[in-house]
């Protein structure tokens, strides 16, 4: 998909620009070896980055295909949410990073994407960050009585599911 | 002289209840249609015409519990996944069967240490063959099978076999 940029309405780099350009103070380019051009932004304007990114003609990222969380454990804040969106009509893509305190709630996308209730409500249920705004902020994975998120850094593992055999 | 004289020959078997109920079970097992992960693709295929389960009588599949004897837990078992699968146990009617395929069943296989796979399905429910590998193949289910078969035909009416 990296290559077909070239045709596009706004090229890779062009759609790093505008975002930047658009949100002087707020976004930033994230130099990682990945194939997709990614952009940094800051929790609070998260909401309005996502509705620019899918209603400006030329972006139209119509296409929300993953929302990961990430534990980095001693970074502040500690969470990264990653969002890897697709535009079909352009063909081009995107990965957008945030940063998450420990107490801090992300706005939902829900709104934006109807595709990110399902992978928010993963988020929250391994990982324990809140998502305010979605409309039915439950565990999806697993059973609604369980304690504790873990795909924390700092989940302890039940006695009864430690391997004896080491 | 007299009635009956001549007239059954053909027609008696002599055999002990056991020998009959056994063989009656053993050579019609209603398999429960519950397949947990990749192990079940191997039971799909054992039920089908290649490896063909219907030469020994298990090839329907049945939706409902209240219509099997036979569980065969054919994938890993989740902590979530559990309660329900004793619940699915616990609806079918006596005499009833169970097999654990495959490594996760058996012992959680890759995912022994994991914080969402119970680790034997032994803890959830009693488990008569055990059937080891990662996914067994179909003649390795089959070879289980009859397994249970040879088990069934020890028992007695008195008490399950072992």
């Amino acid at each position: 998909m990296g290559d077909s940029s070239e045709e596009n309405a706004a090229g890779r780099s062009t759609i790093i620009d505008l975002l930047i350009k658009t949100f002087p103070d707020s976004a930033s380019v994230v130099q990682e070896r990945i194939n997709w051009p990614a952009v940094r932004v800051k929790l609070a304007v998260l909401p309005e980055v996502a509705r620019f990114l899918r209603e400006s003609p030329d972006l139209a990222f119509d296409y929300l295909t993953c929302v990961s969380g990430i534990d980095l454990k001693d970074r502040s804040p500690r969470f990264d949410l990653v969002y890897h969106l697709v535009s079909l009509q352009h063909k081009h893509v995107l990965v957008l990073k945030v940063g998450v305190g420990e107490d801090e709630e992300v706005p939902s996308l829900v709104s934006v994407w109807k595709g990110a209730d399902w992978h928010e409500r993963e988020a929250y249920d391994l990982l324990g960050i809140s998502f305010s705004g979605h409309p039915d902020l439950r565990r999806i994975l697993l059973p609604d009585e369980w304690k504790g998120h873990p795909l924390r850094k700092d989940y302890v593992l039940a006695e009864e599911d430690k391997f004896a055999g080491d | 002289m007299g009635v009956i004289e001549n007239r059954f020959g053909p027609n008696i078997i002599v055999t002990t209840v056991d020998k009959a109920i056994n063989w009656a079970r053993k050579c019609s097992l209603w398999p429960l249609g519950f397949g947990l992960a990749c192990c079940a693709i191997e039971m799909i295929s054992t039920g089908a015409s290649r490896y063909d389960l219907a030469r020994f009588g298990m090839e329907v599949f049945r939706a409902s519990p209240r219509q099997a004897d036979l569980m065969i837990i054919a994938g890993t078992v989740t902590k979530k996944i559990a309660p329900r699968l004793r619940l699915l146990y616990e609806q079918m009617p006596e005499k009833k069967y169970v097999v654990a395929m495959g490594g996760c069943a058996i012992a959680g296989g890759p995912f022994y240490d994991s914080y969402s796979v119970v680790k034997r399905v032994d803890l959830i429910v009693p488990v008569d063959v055990y059937i080891p590998g990662c996914a067994p193949r179909p003649e390795a289910l089959l070879h289980g099978l009859l397994k249970l078969r040879e088990k069934i035909d020890r028992e007695t009416i008195a008490r399950k076999g072992n």
